[in-house]
């Protein structure tokens, strides 16, 4: 399958012709070249996968791992050396099926919603290149090539959430982006060196070959600190993940990135990369599992608390992508919940099985809110929900696709939400009460707030729209996408995914257990039926709710402060407690000290300078004087 | 008879006065008077060492007439700096020349 | 005719030509042909080097020749290359050709540019070097000529600061002469050619103790070394455009190459005893001057304390004394060489146009000359690492290698130094966020032209060398690494 080569250069290529030659090309066309390059990539993915889960992927029973393409970029040592490669195995065909598509999606949508936009042509480049750093990502052979395209989809997300750079808080939204994932990064990358440095590798079949054995005889109970040197290199290569998955408290960047234009939220901080974090500990879950067991607990606990967290905030927000987003980290935070719960092997590796599944149909139908919430802001001109409202007259193809993506997240059935977050629920419910149980609130919460959204856009009463602005249904290059994307979400669900993606790649059979389905079906339609009767129509009790709760509400309308908190520790322990000493201390101790010899060695020079009067009647003296003074002891010693 | 201790003790004289005048006037010209008071001392000596050490020979004698002629050159040079000196500031005051290293 | 040679040859040639030009087209034609010249002569180098290696894998040294230059003192002028030198050659060429086009509009051109190529003497000089006395010779011949081009041609403080840089720089090579007579006399054959000295001579280590830590110093206050490393910011910040990209490209590798083929090479077991020191300081160099990066608000002094932290990193993977560091090293070289140089060229196209380096007083430039703002986006992320381009397999191939070392002294400080990744991220992003977007900042500026044809070849030629690097890195890293076996095999014999 060498072909799967093509998936990565087509982007790649695209980004080189759209980047150097695209300023000299009509927006237009720039465009459809972008489209249609990544239509040939989803094409090619599709065969990719279509050949891998229905032809050459099994062998017996088993999934098999292939590498159709590897070779050595850079060597360190005798055994490190990055290789490039691909690696297909059910995941990353699974991955690549979900990057094309809704990258796909994406291009086709950006030729409505960007058109007329100054850069046009930058932002397909720019898209390109993510779409090359992501599926480079997914297709990663070692953990080294991983962490490279790890930092380029880092970069393309900068680049795009700071899209309309004239606009200073989308230029402090990308900085910040991309500082809180590289200070992740900076985990992750420690955590590769120590991982490396004892298992003498960086690649993924060898780390995780016979139940990670490399990886537990190498470390050979090595503690630092009192902790084992694989918990540590393990928790550090997670922190990597938590920061681009946004797991607390590195979310902190993830809501200020909707700065970026709303196609890019879609693609890069629904679908695609901000599963990095989760697709990073799914590839390594059997180093997890047997290795560090203790992380892979620490993941569900901190994966249970983001969940709630941002819950708790999206149900406070105004505005409609920051709901969205808030949404999105809790939903990556229920695919790390699963994996933190699952088990290895057969159907006790429900968990990791879930959080894949999830993973998938999570893509589309958070996709599908995003572009479905582009769509609106693209008809009112508008983030606020205070703006909207009554719009399903107005906007009937987008109102019925985000009902489905909201039904589809509230997770009722027959939607697809409904069967990957059960089997996440059911995981959850035979691993640990506690965790389950929040997991359940939060999916009430989030058919909760899902709703409101969804009741506060299109329905609430009655809303004046000037004349002259009426809102209008989204062209046809947005309204497209939309349906294809519904579609997926009705029936993703459907896919039997236990047969292709499994902990040990051993399919086996999970049927729907209908006490946690039940109770999820239950708290899913009290969600609903909650914000029906606050948000349906017009009415002053979401006010007086709000108020009654005071101080709670207050704090997770400013998620908890947290930003805040964020802010003094960079702008004022960071920068004026550290930096600004440090640079005070260069110019005023440091090169003082080097300007003070300088000032000492004229100082002496000045002092001895007089001697050399010019007075020559002054020479004279002293010739006289030291002649005499000569001849004396010449004469008489 | 004249003595040769006589014509020492007489260019000594010199000699120190010249000294003496070079260290303290601080006038050019005063100063010059000086250096000559100086190298006429030497002269003296030339003169009187040759006529009484080496009467037949006639070496001192030349070397005071080189003397004096490059004394009345290096004269005429120091004139004309001087000259030059008090065009240029206004004075012959040695003191003030030393500006001139600035 | 030894190939090396023509290094020394062509700039002696061109300033030969430039006494005899008249006007500024011949200047300009000379220098183009003069810096196409080396360049191509580089390339050529690589191919025949390639080749020969092939042809002799044994040999240390390739294209060795000597002649003796006084007999009495066994000085000689003896020149031959590594993997090492070369790639410090190439980097050289590449960043004399782009600061030709970097100082096309200077007064005064014919005596700038004599100054210029006398400067890429002595560094062509030193790098093809392997006699201790011709290498101190030529070290000086690029030192002297950088104090008259930033204080003629130089911009604010400038005689403060070719002053400060100059005097600096001369006391550590006043340390650097002292090195060199203890290594002359001690090694026992009054011999000057390293070679000579590191195969068949030993120096005893009661002299190494002594003899090491000056050596060190002396070519470490060239790289930057903590505590001495205030020259830069002054010195870069008053330097006209091209002196300051021949400065931090070329020169300030100067150190790091002599600490590694003198110091450490010659006295290995010095290195091993007293290193630790010497790691400290370059610790802190790293995280130092990225931290006084952070809070900088001139264009060039961010620039210069960057340089400080990356110069730093190279001599803190010099003395990690394993293979995989110092091949990092020599890459960092190369790769802070050439975006450094780009940095400062795309500084001095700003500063020529805004008149202004204060970050607080530009803002949107990327709308007003979006080709310099690309190419300064494009700096910057090779800067902060980012894959693909050079300083990502030079970072890389740096903390792996320091990882190897299994003490956690080495460890410890191996994750320090990781930390400047961040603090890099964050001076980078601040600094384009400020100039580069937001709004305007300055009316004036919006009538402002994008770069012109000349400042392009540069720009681009630098990120074409960037690029090249950060996609493959193994032709680089093969070269560089095979040539620091020798140096490994002596530290292993210990």
């Amino acid at each position: 399958m060498e072909y799967s080569l093509f998936i990565l250069i087509a982007p790649f290529f695209l980004f080189l012709v759209l980047g150097l030659l695209g300023m000299k090309m009509k927006p237009k066309v720039a465009g459809i070249i972008g489209t249609i390059g990544m239509g040939l990539c989803a094409i090619c993915a599709y065969t990719v996968a279509y050949q891998y889960f229905f032809q050459t992927g099994r062998v017996g029973e088993e999934w098999q791992q292939f590498i159709p393409v590897n070779f050595e970029w850079l060597r360190f040592t005798e055994n490190l050396h990055i290789d490039l490669g691909i690696l297909l195995d059910p995941i990353s065909v699974m991955m690549l099926v979900v990057i094309t598509t809704v990258s796909l999606m994406v291009h086709i949508y950006s030729l409505g919603y960007m058109h007329g936009e100054t850069g046009f042509q930058r932002y397909y480049a720019l898209l390109s290149l993510f779409s090359f750093s992501m599926l480079g990502l997914v297709v990663a052979t070692n953990i080294f090539q991983m962490y490279i395209f790890w930092e380029l989809v880092g970069v393309s997300s900068y680049s795009l959430i700071g899209f309309y750079y004239t606009k200073p808080s989308a230029v402090s939204a990308s900085k910040k982006a991309f500082i809180v994932t590289r200070f992740a990064d900076l985990g992750f990358l420690i955590g590769i060196l120590i991982l490396s440095y004892y298992t003498k590798t960086f690649d993924f079949g060898t780390l995780t070959a016979n139940h990670a054995e490399l990886v537990t005889t190498s470390f050979a109970g090595g503690t630092f600190m009192g902790l084992s040197l694989a918990t540590l290199a393990l928790t550090l290569i997670f922190m990597g993940g938590a920061g681009k998955s946004a797991m607390f408290p590195l979310h902190i960047w993830l809501p200020d990135a909707m700065e970026g234009p709303t196609p890019v939220s879609a693609l890069i901080h629904a679908a695609t990369m901000v599963v990095a974090g989760v697709f990073l500990v799914a590839r390594l879950f059997p180093v997890y599992f047997f290795a560090a067991p203790d992380v892979l607990t620490l993941i569900a606990y901190i994966g249970t608390f983001t969940a709630l967290f941002a819950a708790v905030i999206a149900i406070t927000q105004t505005d409609i992508k920051r709901v969205l987003a808030f949404s999105t980290i809790s939903q990556i935070a229920y695919m790390m919940v699963a994996l933190g719960v699952s088990d290895y092997g057969g159907h006790d590796g429900l968990g990791y099985m879930a959080s894949m599944f999830h993973l998938f149909t999570h893509a589309f139908f958070k996709a599908l809110l995003f572009l479905g919430a582009g769509s609106v802001i693209h008809a009112v001109h508008s983030n606020e929900m205070s703006q909207m409202g009554n719009l399903h007259k107005y906007m009937p193809i987008t109102n019925w696709t985000f009902l489905i993506a909201c039904l589809a997240i509230a997770g009722i059935p027959p939607f697809s939400g409904f069967f990957s977050k059960d089997e996440i629920l059911a995981a959850a419910f035979h691993h640990h009460q506690v965790i389950f149980w929040t997991l359940w609130i939060v999916a009430g919460l989030t058919a909760f707030y899902m709703f409101r959204l969804y009741f506060r856009i299109f329905w609430n009463g009655k809303r004046d729209y000037n004349e002259h602005h009426k809102p209008h249904e989204s062209p046809l290059a947005m309204a497209l996408p939309l349906i294809i994307l519904a579609v997926f979400s009705v029936f993703t669900g459907f896919i039997p995914f236990s047969d292709f993606i499994s902990s040990d790649f051993m399919p086996f059979h999970t049927h729907i257990d209908w006490t946690v389905a039940g109770m999820s079906i239950v708290v899913a339609l009290i969600g609903i039926s909650g914000a029906f009767a606050l948000y349906a129509k017009n009415s002053k009790q979401p006010a007086q709710i709000a108020q009654s709760l005071g101080g709670l509400y207050k704090a997770a309308l400013h998620k908890f402060y947290l930003d805040e908190v964020w802010m003094w520790f960079t702008q004022t322990v960071i920068f004026r407690y550290i930096c600004m000493p440090i640079a005070w201390f260069d110019r005023h101790i440091i090169d003082s000290a080097m300007n003070g010899l300088a000032w000492t060695t004229q100082k002496s020079a000045d002092s001895v300078k007089g001697l050399q009067s010019g007075q020559v009647q002054f020479y004279a003296w002293v010739f006289v004087v030291g002649s005499i003074l000569i001849a004396v002891l010449v004469l008489f010693f | 008879m004249i003595r040769l201790e006589y014509y020492l003790i007489i260019s000594t004289l010199m000699f120190f006065i010249g000294i003496f005048g070079f260290i303290t006037r601080k006038n050019m010209i005063a100063i010059l008077i000086s250096l000559e008071l100086v190298l006429n001392a030497v002269e003296i000596n030339f003169a009187a060492f040759n006529r009484f050490l080496y009467p037949h020979q006639l070496e001192g004698m030349f070397f005071t007439l080189f003397g004096i002629a490059i004394t009345a050159a290096e004269t005429a040079v120091a004139l004309a700096i001087i000259i030059n000196a008090y065009r240029s500031i206004g004075n012959i005051n040695i003191n003030n020349l030393n500006r001139m290293k600035n | 005719m030894n190939i090396l040679s023509l290094f020394v040859l062509v700039p002696i040639l061109m300033i030969v030509f430039l006494f005899l030009s008249k006007g500024m087209k011949q200047i300009r034609a000379i220098m183009v042909t003069g810096a196409s010249a080396l360049l191509v002569l580089a390339a050529t180098l690589v191919v025949l080097f390639i080749k020969e290696r092939a042809a002799s894998p044994d040999a240390e040294m390739l294209f060795v020749s000597s002649i003796s230059w006084f007999a009495p003192l066994n000085i000689a002028y003896s020149v031959g290359v590594d993997g090492i030198s070369v790639a410090m050659l190439v980097l050289s060429s590449i960043i004399v050709f782009t600061g030709v086009f970097s100082s096309w509009n200077m007064d005064m051109a014919k005596e700038y540019f004599l100054w210029y190529c006398l400067l890429s003497l002595g560094v062509f000089g030193f790098f093809i070097s392997i006699d201790l006395f011709s290498m101190f010779m030529f070290y000086e011949i690029a030192l002297i000529p950088m104090y008259l081009l930033i204080g003629l041609w130089g911009t604010g403080r400038k005689e403060y600061s070719a002053m400060k840089l100059t005097l600096m720089l001369m006391g550590g090579s006043a340390f650097l002469l002292v090195g060199i007579i203890g290594i002359y006399y001690t090694s026992g054959h009054a011999s000057m050619n390293l070679l000579d000295i590191a195969n068949h001579l030993h120096i005893p280590y009661e002299h190494q103790r002594w003899i090491f830590p000056i050596t060190f110093l002396g070519f470490g206050v060239l790289g930057a070394l903590f505590p001495f490393h205030t020259w830069s910011p002054d010195g870069h910040a008053s330097a006209p455009t091209a002196v300051s990209m021949l400065h931090a490209g070329v020169l300030m590798k100067l150190g790091g190459y002599g600490c590694f083929r003198v110091a450490i090479y010659l006295m290995p077991e010095a290195a091993h005893e007293l290193g630790w020191i010497f790691l400290i300081l370059t610790g802190i160099s790293v995280v130092y001057g990225a931290f006084s990066a952070v809070v900088q608000t001139d264009l060039k002094y961010i620039n210069a304390y960057s340089s400080v932290s990356h110069c730093g990193l190279v001599l803190f993977a010099i003395l990690m004394l394993n293979r995989t560091a110092m091949t990092g090293a020599v890459m960092q070289m190369l790769s802070h060489g050439l975006m450094t140089a780009l940095f400062f060229a795309l500084i001095g196209l700003i500063y020529g146009r805004t008149h202004t380096r204060d970050i607080r007083e530009m803002g949107g430039l990327m709308k007003i000359m979006p080709f310099a703002s690309v190419c300064y986006v494009i700096a910057g992320l090779a800067s902060l690492g980012l894959p693909g381009l050079s300083g990502f397999v030079a970072e890389m191939t740096i903390f792996i290698g320091s990882f190897q070392n299994a003490d956690t002294f080495h460890r410890v400080l191996t994750i320090v130094a990781c930390c400047s990744i961040v603090i890099t991220a964050v001076y980078i992003l601040r600094t384009v966020g400020k100039i580069l977007y937001g709004p305007v900042q300055d009316e004036h500026h919006l009538h402002l032209t994008d770069a012109a044809w000349y400042e392009r070849v540069s720009a681009v030629g630098l990120i074409v060398a960037i690029a090249a690097m950060g996609l493959y890195p193994s032709g680089v890293s093969d070269m560089i690494s095979k040539s620091v076996v020798p140096i490994i095999e002596k530290l292993a014999n210990i």
